[in-house]
């Protein structure tokens, strides 16, 4: 994107050593306001060790840490969440018996009244975090239900939520979608882009290609303390991305290669269909016998071939 | 995809079962019950558990338990134990006594001396889990065990005896006994302690569902490290917790010696697992982060009612002891069942 001002947040040649280990040696990467910079990389590679200089874990060996074009040298990751770089932790992010209301203003409660008599502001905190959730498209009905009962990705949604709402420019999400299922993963990656058009500078780490393709812009691959380059959107494919990535996810690669294939079949069957209505019938059980199970569900719920525009995107 | 999220967003929860999901339930529903129980023996007998003498006893007892689990049940939220409220109390009620009673002390210069040692002891209980990082429940038992240990031998040292009597003849004592020890309700004798203990229940549950400060408790009983992340001062609300649980094994201690006029270096033995047992039959969590000060209230109920139950029905007053274990052991495993419905209350 635009280099003429000074990126959000920026490191500039950084390396770290713990010690003869080198975790990171030489990597600079920059994030920009309204961007999503993926950060990817295999077990081992360094993204862990990255983020935690990002968010102000660690301090870097070696290079400098800009942010907004000043430089910067955090010693906790509170001095990191005073700028507006907020980090969303996996599992670090809530408090799973809390109620959302709770958990979103944890440590910053909305207080009302004055000395010993100022209380929390129960009222205020439920509808500010009834309106933010509005915002991410999630509808909760009750501010008290414990966080818990949320899925994994509505979890994660509303820590990125929170960190949005205290005033973060960068977000620095950790693996947000590794433990989430197909359809959990596309809503915190819906959120990601929501947060992106909010005007913020996502870092968003991951280690599954087919998660940071369709939402990044810029790619950066990390293999074995190094990176392998950054690239945006328009100078690599998705395939090419996929190869970057470390060979022994071969089988990883290969099931979402499968995944394609079924899709693009899917496509055909329906313009098949869409063409040729006396075939209609035959195409479909044909194609219902190639579907996996889940497009073999959609099918007989619906009675017809399901449409794949918003499948395709995905 | 939204909008198949916001349907399964949008089912009502039952009101029987939000109803059930509330930390204090079960032990609303088993106080009522013991009670209940108690009461239909009491008829038959004929034994004046149901008058007015029986509902005083019960209340009586009850309120001090409430005083201690109250606090105990915050700090357990919190996510920590404090076994040394009973060695605390042994040593405030010995304070007091033998400043009242063998230096001459006007007695509330006593209470007072007292309250500033429970607020150390707290300190040091906090600042010691804190700072080592060891389990509350050893860290305590050590305390407590120094509290005891050093309350018998400093109170055989000065006086010789391990009960401290006279403490109505210290100056003050009058007015120390209207605010402590006096008695409402006439002939009935309702003690003021109860006051006492209803007072602490309705600061303890504006505290905590009222305040920032109880929000914190609940996070960093919940999820220390989540809650140290997010910006909650952690250990701070920690030792607060455990000055909070001294401070009112203090005050029970108070309230009893100047009831009493003596204070005895056994007296507050097993307190603090009473305390436990109220708060968790309450619906306090032992791993933290979830319960109410009203369900350790209620689970104090109980307690007092099972002990003087017992009593008024003529059975040795030792067999209290198997039905609260019963009592405690019915009420986790339900109190983990409904913590499960909650867990899912969204279906």
């Amino acid at each position: 994107m635009s280099t003429q001002t000074a990126p959000l947040i920026e490191v500039q040649h950084v390396s770290k050593y713990f010690g003869s280990v080198i975790a990171l040696k030489d990597i600079s990467i920059s994030v920009n306001a309204s961007e999503v910079m993926c950060l990817l990389g295999d077990n081992g590679a360094g993204k862990s060790t990255l983020i935690k200089i990002l968010s102000g874990v660690h301090q870097p060996s070696e290079g400098r840490y800009l942010f907004e074009g000043k430089e910067m040298h955090f010693s906790s990751p509170r001095d990191a969440l005073s700028v507006g770089i907020a980090t969303v932790y996996q599992d670090l992010a809530m408090i799973p018996l809390m109620g959302i209301s709770r958990n979103f203003f944890l440590g910053s409660e909305p207080t009302q009244g004055w000395g010993p008599f100022r209380r929390f502001n129960v009222k205020f905190a439920d509808q500010v975090t009834r309106e933010e959730l509005g915002k991410m498209g999630i509808q909760v009905r009750e501010m008290t239900q414990p966080v818990g009962t949320l899925s994994g990705g509505e979890r994660q949604s509303v820590a990125i939520a929170r960190a949005v709402y205290f005033g973060a420019k960068v977000l620095i999400l950790d693996e947000p979608t590794a433990a989430l299922g197909v359809k959990e993963a596309g809503v915190v990656l819906r959120y990601i882009a929501q947060a992106r058009s909010r005007g913020l500078g996502v870092i968003f780490i991951t280690h599954n290609p087919h998660h940071a393709y369709p939402i990044g812009d810029h790619f950066t691959i990390l293999n074995r303390g190094s990176s392998y380059g950054t690239f945006a959107k328009s100078e690599i494919s998705r395939e090419e991305l996929t190869g970057m990535m470390a060979g022994g996810e071969a089988l990883e690669e290969l099931s979402h290669e499968l995944a394609e294939f079924a899709r693009t079949d899917e496509k055909a069957a329906a313009t098949l269909a869409d063409a040729a209505r006396e075939f209609e019938a035959v195409a479909g059980e044909l194609h219902v016998e190639q579907l996996p199970p889940k497009f073999v569900d959609a099918e007989h719920q619906h009675e017809q071939l399901p449409s794949v525009d918003g499948e395709g995107k995905r | 995809m939204s909008a198949t999220i916001a349907t399964e967003r949008m089912v009502r929860v039952r009101p029987l079962r939000r109803l059930l999901v509330r930390p204090e339930t079960g032990a609303v529903v088993g106080s009522i019950a013991v009670w209940i129980f108690f009461a239909i023996i009491g008829v038959a007998q004929n034994n004046g558990f149901v008058s007015l003498r029986g509902t005083s006893s019960w209340l009586s007892v009850s309120a001090e338990y409430v005083i201690l689990a109250v606090p105990v049940a915050l700090l357990m939220i919190g996510g920590e134990f404090d076994l040394s409220v009973g060695g605390m109390i042994a040593a405030a009620g010995m304070i007091i006594a033998i400043l009242s009673t063998q230096f001459g002390l006007n007695i509330w210069l006593a209470i007072i001396a007292a309250f500033i040692f429970a607020v150390l002891v707290g300190m040091l209980n906090g600042y010691l889990v804190m700072r080592t990082g060891l389990p509350s429940f050893i860290v305590t038992l050590g305390t407590a065990y120094i509290l005891f240990g050093v309350t018998s031998g400093v109170t055989s040292a000065v006086t010789g005896l391990t009960v401290v009597s006279g403490v109505d003849q210290a100056a003050g004592y009058s007015s120390a006994h209207a605010i402590f020890a006096t008695a409402l309700g006439g002939g009935q004798q309702f003690p003021i302690e109860i006051i006492w203990a209803l007072a602490l229940v309705a600061l303890a549950t504006w505290l905590l569902l009222g305040t920032s400060f109880g929000n914190w408790i609940f996070g960093v009983g919940g999820d220390a490290n989540a809650a140290r992340n997010i910006g909650v001062p952690v250990t701070r609300v920690k030792i607060l917790l455990f000055i909070g649980t001294a401070v009112c094994a203090c005050l029970l201690a108070t309230i009893q010696v100047v009831t009493f006029t003596t204070a005895d270096v056994l007296r507050g033995t097993n307190q603090e697992f009473v305390a436990i047992v109220a708060a968790v039959v309450g619906g306090v969590l032992l791993t933290g982060g979830y319960g109410s000060a009203i369900g350790a209230m209620f689970g104090a109920l109980a307690f007092g009612i099972v002990q003087q139950g017992i009593v008024f029905a003529g059975v040795n007053a030792e067999w209290y002891r198997a039905v609260i274990g019963l009592i405690l052991l019915l009420a986790v495993m339900l109190n983990s069942y409904v913590r499960k419905l909650a867990m899912e209350a969204r279906r």
